[in-house]
């Protein structure tokens, strides 16, 4: 079979309203394979179906049609080898960043001082030393992310699943985890599948993007984006490209 | 007959407190039965839909009875003293305990149930791991509500189900026209009752201490 990491094949979903019982399509056939250490970024208009797929791939949800497989293995449920962060951070608040870092490894039962380890090492990595015995309610919006960050990455998955992960900072604490984002990509080389609705974003930092089309989502066209890192956003490349896929995103692909 | 104080018992003191021990000591061990059942019954009525389905009709009933309605079965059942006051007390406690534990348990953040289960989490780890945390502070409030009104259920017990303890104290000196005696165990009622509720508080906000801030 493929050598990709991940492979998403033919999912549909559809929804039946409770009342009336009129039938939503969320997503219509959508396929993609990411490669290892690829990071694809799925932009398009809110309400096109890019949580629902990236919720299906994380196994929280299940497709009407179509499947999931990771390294050729299929994806039947959540499992901490796709780890998954969210807009709104969704840290438990009763337990201080580095108990939030661990929950995973807890959960797999990895011993006591290996965990603390896991946490010193993700923790730094997301730039939050010195911050392990806050709670949540003390971090700001920026730091509550790289907190969550930490968390999915600490059970060392093979993927990792962003939904719109920066869509709820201001617009210099989001410019800065961008770059923080890249270099932790870097750093793990994990393959990463990006939602955002930025187009920007998603020039500045992925190796690919999908643009969704709503109701049904569907693929409009897949951009490769070639740009060597560190990207430039007043580059004219950059520029064009992110034109382009603005046109696109809002109707007028080429 | 520091229990049955006659007008010639023991010193006014140790009457008095010799009544406010045997009060409290019924009121914390039925305050410790209810939050006992009443978190363990939460617990399960809150996390799984069947099992509330099943139970919410009889505890509906039940629930709106007052705990003084229960008096004469109270008596029935336990006689006097020390078993009808702590069965009153459970009572009276056990419903608000019950349910904000499935109040607290319902509200459980989905998000938060996602993320543990992304992270591998089992039906049991997300039982207890984020259901049971998160549910806490609903808990503490529950905890906090059913030991004023446990108090409350115990006093009103003793006045009539009882022999000893403030309620039957004050309600004794009532008998005997001893104003200044039955004011002065309204007022260790009060005070008891406020220190049981400010001690909780204290022990809600060390358990508690990661709340946001209001």
């Amino acid at each position: 079979m493929s050598k990709a990491k991940l492979t998403i094949e033919h999912i549909s979903k559809s929804f039946s309203e409770k009342k009336g019982g009129k039938i939503t399509h969320a997503l219509q056939d959508f396929n993609l394979a990411v490669s290892p250490g690829e990071f694809v970024a799925i932009v398009g208009p809110s309400g096109c179906g890019k949580t629902t797929l990236l919720k299906i791939v994380a196994g929280l949800e299940v497709a009407s049609e179509g499947e999931v497989y990771l390294d050729n293995n299929k994806v039947t449920g959540p499992g901490p080898e796709r780890g998954l962060v969210f807009q709104d951070f969704a840290l438990f608040p009763w337990r201080d960043v580095t108990g939030n870092v661990v929950f995973g490894p807890e959960l797999l039962n990895v011993p006591a001082a290996e965990r603390i380890k896991i946490a010193e090492h993700y923790i730094r990595l997301v730039g939050l030393s010195g911050n392990e015995r806050k709670y949540p309610a003390e971090l700001s919006g920026g730091m509550k992310q790289r907190v969550a960050i930490a968390r999915a990455l600490a059970n060392d998955p093979e993927v990792l699943l962003m939904d719109e992960p920066f869509g709820s900072l201001d617009a210099q604490t989001r410019s800065q985890m961008q770059k923080e984002l890249l270099y932790i990509w870097q750093e793990n080389r994990k393959a990463v599948l990006f939602v955002t609705h930025s187009v920007e974003e998603a020039v500045y930092l992925s190796n690919r993007i999908v643009v969704l089309t709503g109701s049904p989502g569907t693929i409009k066209q897949v951009f490769p984006i070639d740009l060597s890192y560190p990207r430039s956003r007043s580059d004219h490349g950059f520029i064009s490209l992110r034109e382009k896929i603005t046109g696109c995103v809002s109707g007028n692909c080429r | 007959m520091l229990i049955a104080p006659g007008p010639a018992g023991l010193p006014w003191a140790g009457e008095l407190w010799g009544n406010t021990i045997i009060s409290l000591w019924r009121v914390l061990v039925g305050f410790a039965i209810a939050a006992i059942s009443g978190i363990l019954l939460g617990v399960v009525i809150g996390w799984w839909r069947n099992v509330r389905d099943l139970l919410e009709p009889i505890i509906e009933i039940l629930r709106p009875i007052p705990p003084l309605a229960w008096i004469p079965l109270a008596m029935l059942w336990f006689g006097l003293g020390f078993k009808p006051a702590v069965f009153l007390i459970w009572l009276g406690a056990f419903f608000p305990i019950l349910l904000n534990t499935v109040l607290g348990m319902e509200s459980t953040p989905k998000k938060l149930v996602e993320v543990a289960k992304t992270l591998g989490a089992n039906s049991g780890q997300i039982l207890f791991k984020v259901g049971v945390p998160s549910a806490a502070p609903s808990i503490m409030a529950g905890l906090r509500i059913g030991i004023g009104i446990g108090w409350m259920c115990l006093v009103a017990a003793e006045l009539t189900g009882s022999n000893s303890g403030l309620g039957y104290m004050i309600m004794y000196y009532y008998s005997t026209m001893e104003a200044a005696k039955t004011v002065a165990g309204m007022l260790m009622i009060g005070i008891v009752g406020f220190l049981m509720f400010t001690a909780l508080k204290k022990v809600e906000d060390k358990l508690l201490f990661w709340r946001v801030p209001p």
